[in-house]
């Protein structure tokens, strides 16, 4: 088979870009796409001209290092996997397919199909996280987890932050990303202290980085290559919303020990 | 020569780590923060070891190629977590996991080290669990267990198939917060290029930016790497794609001993190369062995026709027919040689002609397809994914593949390599699986490495360093590793070659499976080292690489690697040609037992089987460095002396 | 901070806004659909009930600004996130995007635009009974005598007003768009509430579409049946108001007679 590419190229985050179409060479089924593009690639390559940049690592789903957009659905035609685990038998022969890099302010286009996503580590650093320093923790078995507790907080967990949520979202709402990160943590006995201060210091930080708000359209859930449900989404708007009716913690004055 | 000191305590086995703690020097809390430490990787050894130097006061500066910390190799892990809590009550214990793993590694690994391991790896759970991972729950909410190869008891702990992701997220979350309060300063799409020593001791490294091409200095007291394994110098491999040893071979380049690089381990179920263009080999879970059954055709000529058209008595039955006693489930290293065995005599099946058949009908006929469905549902479906092919109706084909590497930078008890100063953690180190890992051991040594046993050694080093005395990144040595770096890129982009770098990995690889993959001999490692020597030099007159070097370019970064990798893999073929016996996941076809030998006659081993010899090999290999890449590397020994524990031959019947 | 800073500014307070004050006006609609509905009764039920309103004015300007708050709140904070949606993808798709999303759930703006633009008409027509806008004349000519208090008729300001037809197609295309805007918005608001599991979705969702599906055609067919002039066209006939005329004289017998017909 082969198909016909129309490929988004652009030199880096300063220059514009364009469309450019490229014909690949004879294709086999069994190709992943990105192996498609690596084929795509050597032969560009070979004839001089710049190979076209895309973001891949693992390529088995589960790094989130991979991103495009295939013909307006980010990863690609099928659900619940990521563009490395589309393979090219999903395509026709002669058929042409549109790629586009994740497009979002908050996602700054870094080169060709390359954006920048360290959004979402900043929103991490906000709060992704339970405090405890190594060496502090107690037997592992001191704090039962119910079984159901335990499950819907690994259902969250799964993500992988691959930012497919905000490139579907006609609003590029990072919403999904940061309600599994906040409802991972709350779901968990161990998150419970930090589980109101943590949901909002990430979405605010979520709003600092420029994504857009939650229309619940459900074209993050619909993309996710962990299908990971608008539930959370609820769950982080309970959680923000005691944030808001509570308002900052008491500040302390003086202290230390004597 | 280098002196390869393991440094380990004296006293008993058992109590070595605590008195090494105690006798380690310590540094006080207003003297910490003036070290800064360079931690260069963030996968589970990586983040873990950053977050809690951070939290100890150190001033911590970490690197990562990807974009995010989040993105290490670790993240792929799927099987669980080793430790020793005994939870099952079903006989575990730390010396019990400790056996096992040095009997794993068939003996190959150092005690202490891996005491150490199974003592800590309590801790590890206490502190993932602390940290909101969510692990596997009984219904009362406690963790729960899986067994895993190996081993007689439970104490693999798991998180989904995902455990390794989760374990990951759970260091991330560390180092995110001390990201978040100052203590560690982390740089993203940071790629380190070279080691700078400054009088014999690692003081720093040199980065490329990855967006920008900006080569920068960094200095520090000590240079901990966290920088995984090498497993894509066979370039098909379970690794990701951009996985790869430059942060290690650099260090190598300034001195660091390389340990052991001939140790690979391949996977036996991994889903077969389908055709030339493949980038990557996927994993499939080694319990679908408990109810599929492994076979090629008998004649050659069959190899073509549909599976279902071979008659059941043209069937070989291999596994079966070889390890009558084990049959499907032979150890994993057995049963990835007897694939490569009868697909070398022409019988393997599928495109390429790499590829035996896992058969499920029987199973299918036994329990029904929805019972085997239940079971392996998921295997199935991601098989389907990838192959296109229903597995329920037409057996699987499966074939070998590199997924992990035990050799690594060589380090000392404190995780020190010989160029102190300079830490190695993690895969990237040689030390506790000696020859071969066993299951759910990799995540385990990441963590115990990170969150446990470098925050207590490193001062022990730092102790002797004066502190905020550090070199300052003007001085000469820095000056000169930077040049390195900028010489050699241009030397990259100004090579007038007709061949890509994606190219020679391909090549690369192939003469590494073929020469240093699942069984070698003296004469095809002799022919590899000529071979890939050969491919050394074409790469640097033939190799061409586009773009710019002040820019996003992916074809440098990986041309460098490369680079990296073709040394790396000559390397490997001179350890595997030295290293004249058999252990583990290094298998000479010269060295193995024969149906004569007494151990074979007793029922110990099967014919065919590892062969080690103790009186000879049984010592760390570490590799130095000799100045140039043509010029063969001196081989430096560091005895396996062990106290507790007798080498024996590693029987699993 | 304080606590009204807090919910303007962040993205997920503006949602709670506009999930509340959403909210609010769906339990309106529903109250101002069983008034409407009266108009199936005789005139006098629908006129006595405008009557009563208005001899309640703290109540009537009450839920007017009530309402008028509602609306305004929704319509700023539709605003702002929009606004904020719009910077958060400079760039474009050149292919069509939002993969898995409903219709409803992508065209809430243009929905409210029109349906924010029908209530200004609405309030025109009905409210402050403006003569250019209903194509008939001046409206406020329309009284009747209910118990001996000369009252609106607005039984046939009603059938008067619907039986236009353009006014009638914009006040269908007006519901049409209400149905989309509520199909997705009440089950919405659940959700940006954070009323949501995997148990109560597809209830919210079930409820959401019956409760839409409901105002729809409670709604329309008060247009339709008038339109069609299956109600009160015969009463308009009978009263021949001059809505040109400068001082409308209702027949006090006619009155009378329809006072009894009603007993």
């Amino acid at each position: 088979m082969k198909v016909t590419l129309k490929v988004w190229r652009q030199k880096n985050r300063n220059s514009s870009g364009s469309f450019k179409t490229y014909e690949s060479p004879e294709l086999n089924g069994n190709m992943s796409f990105l192996e498609m593009l690596d084929v795509v690639n050597e032969q560009l390559a070979t004839r001089g001209e710049e190979p076209i940049a895309f973001d891949h690592d693992c390529r088995e789903g589960i790094c989130g290092t991979c991103s495009l957009v295939i013909d307006g659905k980010p990863h690609g035609p099928h659900k619940g996997i990521a563009t490395c685990q589309t393979y090219m038998r999903s395509f026709k022969d002669g058929d042409e397919i549109v790629v586009e890099p994740f497009r979002a302010k908050a996602f700054p286009l870094i080169k060709d199909l390359v954006c920048d996503r360290k959004s979402f580590d900043r929103i991490q650093h906000a709060g992704g996280f339970i405090t405890v320093r190594t060496g502090a923790a107690p037997d592992a078995n001191s704090i039962p987890v119910p079984k159901p507790d335990a499950d819907l907080a690994m259902d969250a967990a799964q993500c992988i932050g691959c930012g497919a949520c905000v490139a579907a979202c006609k609003n590029a709402s990072a919403m999904l990303f940061v309600a599994a990160k906040i409802s991972h943590l709350g779901l968990m006995p161990q998150g419970q202290p930090e589980r109101y201060k943590r949901a909002k210091a990430m979405v605010d930080q979520m709003d600092e980085e420029g994504f857009g708000a939650c229309t619940v359209t459900g074209s993050c859930e619909a993309v996710c290559p962990k299908e990971i449900s608008l539930d959370f989404i609820a769950r982080m708007n309970r959680d923000y919303g005691v944030a808001l009716l509570r308002g900052d913690p008491k500040t302390i004055k003086g202290g230390g020990a004597g | 020569m280098a002196t390869l000191n393991s440094n380990i305590p004296s006293g008993p086995l058992a109590e070595k780590w605590e008195h090494h703690k105690f006798y380690t020097k310590l540094i006080n809390p207003a003297n910490k923060r003036k070290y800064k430490i360079i931690v260069v990787g963030a996968g589970l050894a990586g983040a873990s070891a950053s977050a809690t130097l951070a939290e100890l006061g150190y001033e911590v500066h970490n690197f990562v190629f990807h974009d995010s910390p989040r993105r290490a190799h670790s993240v792929a892990a799927q099987g669980g977590i080793n430790a020793a809590k005994n939870y099952q009550n079903d006989g575990d214990s730390v010396h019990r996991l400790f056996y096992d793993t040095i009997k794993g590694g068939d003996f190959r690994a150092r005690e202490a080290n891996v005491h150490r391991l199974a003592e800590v790896s309590v801790n590890i759970i206490d502190q993932c669990a602390a940290q909101g991972v969510p692990f596997a729950r009984e219904y009362g909410g406690v963790l729960d267990n899986l067994s895993f190869g190996g081993a007689q008891v439970s104490r693999t702990f798991y998180a989904r198939g995902q455990t390794g992701q989760q374990l990951l997220l759970g260091a991330y979350s560390a180092l995110n917060r001390n990201i978040a309060n100052g203590g560690v300063k982390s740089y993203t799409h940071a790629e380190m290029l070279d080691l700078v020593v400054v009088d014999g001791h690692a003081k720093g490294i040199i980065v490329r930016n990855l967006q920008t091409g900006e080569i920068t200095r960094h200095n520090g007291d000590a240079v901990v790497l966290a920088t995984g394994g090498y497993g894509n110098v066979y370039n098909l491999s379970t690794y990701a794609r951009g996985a790869n040893v430059t942060a290690g071979w650099r260090a190598y380049k300034r001195g660091a001993c390389f340990g052991n690089p001939c140790y690979t381990q391949i996977h036996p179920t991994c889903i077969p190369v389908s055709g030339d263009y493949q980038s990557k080999l996927t994993l499939m879970s080694e319990s679908l062995r408990n109810d599929g059954r492994v076979w090629v055709p008998k004649r050659k000529e069959d190899c073509g026709k549909k599976p279902a058209d071979i008659a059941e008595g043209d069937r070989d039955y291999y596994l079966e027919r070889m390890y009558s006693a084990f049959g499907n489930l032979a150890p994993r290293d057995i049963a990835s040689r007897a694939a490569k065995t009868v697909c070398d005599e022409g019988r393997g099946v599928g495109e390429t002609g790499l590829g035996v058949y896992l058969d499920f009908s029987a199973a299918i006929q036994r329990l029904g397809e929805s019972k085997v469905r239940e079971r392996y549902g998921n295997l199935f479906a991601m098989y389907q994914e990838i192959t296109n092919e229903n597995a329920y109706q037409t057996p699987m084909r499966i074939y070998p593949a590199v997924h992990y590497t035990m050799g690594g930078l060589w380090v000392d008890y404190n995780l020190m390599s010989n160029v102190p100063g300079l830490f190695v953690l993690g895969e990237a180190n040689f030390s506790d699986h000696g020859a071969n890992r066993l299951g759910a051991s990799a995540l385990m040594q990441g963590l115990s490495d990170g969150y446990f046993v470098l925050p207590a050694t490193i001062s022990g080093y730092l102790a002797g360093q004066n502190p905020g005395k550090r070199p300052t990144t003007d001085t000469g040595s820095f000056k000169e590793a930077e040049e390195n770096v900028q010489t050699l890129t241009k030397r990259m982009l100004g090579n007038k070659g007709k061949r890509t770098p994606n190219s020679f990995h391909k090549e690369l690889g192939k003469l590494m499976w073929e020469h240093c993959g699942m069984a070698r001999n003296e004469a095809s490692l002799q022919k590899g080292i000529k071979a890939i020597g050969a491919l050394r030099e074409e790469y640097w007159n033939n190799v061409s690489v586009l773009g710019e070097s002040n820019d996003w370019n992916q074809s440098l970064e990986r041309a460098g690697r490369i680079a990296d990798f073709i040394e790396l893999g000559e390397l490997m073929c001179r350890d595997a040609l030295m290293r004249e016996e058999s252990c583990g996941g290094h298998f000479r076809e010269e060295y193995q037992y024969t149906p004569d030998d007494p151990e074979t006659k007793q029922g110990l081993v099967n014919p065919g089987d590892v062969k080690r010899r103790d009186d000879q090999f049984a010592f760390v290999a570490g590799w130095e460095y000799a100045g140039a890449a043509d010029k063969a590397p001196i081989l430096n020994k560091e005895p396996l002396v062990y106290e507790e524990v007798k080498m024996s031959t590693r029987s699993y019947k | 901070m304080n606590i009204v800073d807090r919910i303007w500014n962040s993205s997920l307070g503006k949602k709670y806004l506009m999930a509340l004050t959403g909210g609010a006006l769906f339990v309106f609609l529903i109250g101002h659909l069983v008034g409407n509905l009266q108009v199936f009764g005789p005139p006098e039920l629908i006129n006595g009930y405008a009557h009563f309103l208005k001899s309640k004015p703290l109540l009537l300007w009450g839920a007017r600004l009530g309402l008028l708050a509602c609306v305004a709140l929704h319509i700023a904070s539709a605003v702002t996130l929009a606004q904020l949606n719009a910077a958060a993808r400079p760039q474009p798709y050149a292919t069509p995007g939002a993969y898995g999303a409903s219709k409803a759930s992508q065209y809430m703006l243009p929905t409210g635009i029109v349906i924010a633009s029908f209530i200004v008409y609405h309030l025109a027509h009905f409210t402050a009974l403006l003569p250019g806008v209903n194509g008939v004349g001046d409206f406020s000519k329309l009284t009747t005598t209910l118990h001996g208090e000369t009252v609106p008729d607005v039984y046939a300001m009603m059938v008067l007003g619907l039986q236009v037809k353009w006014v009638c197609a914009f006040y269908l295309v007006a519901q049409a768009l209400l149905f989309m805007h509520l199909s997705h918005g009440l089950a919405a608001m659940f959700q940006s509430l954070g009323f949501r599991d995997h148990v109560w979705w597809p209830r919210i969702e079930c409820f959401a579409k019956a409760a839409s599906i409901a105002l729809l055609i409670g709604y329309s067919i008060i247009p339709v049946a008038i339109c069609l002039k299956l109600v009160g066209s015969d009463y308009v006939e009978r009263k021949k108001y001059d809505l040109k005329a400068a001082n409308p004289q209702p027949a006090p017998a006619f009155v009378a007679a329809q006072g009894k017909e009603a007993k």
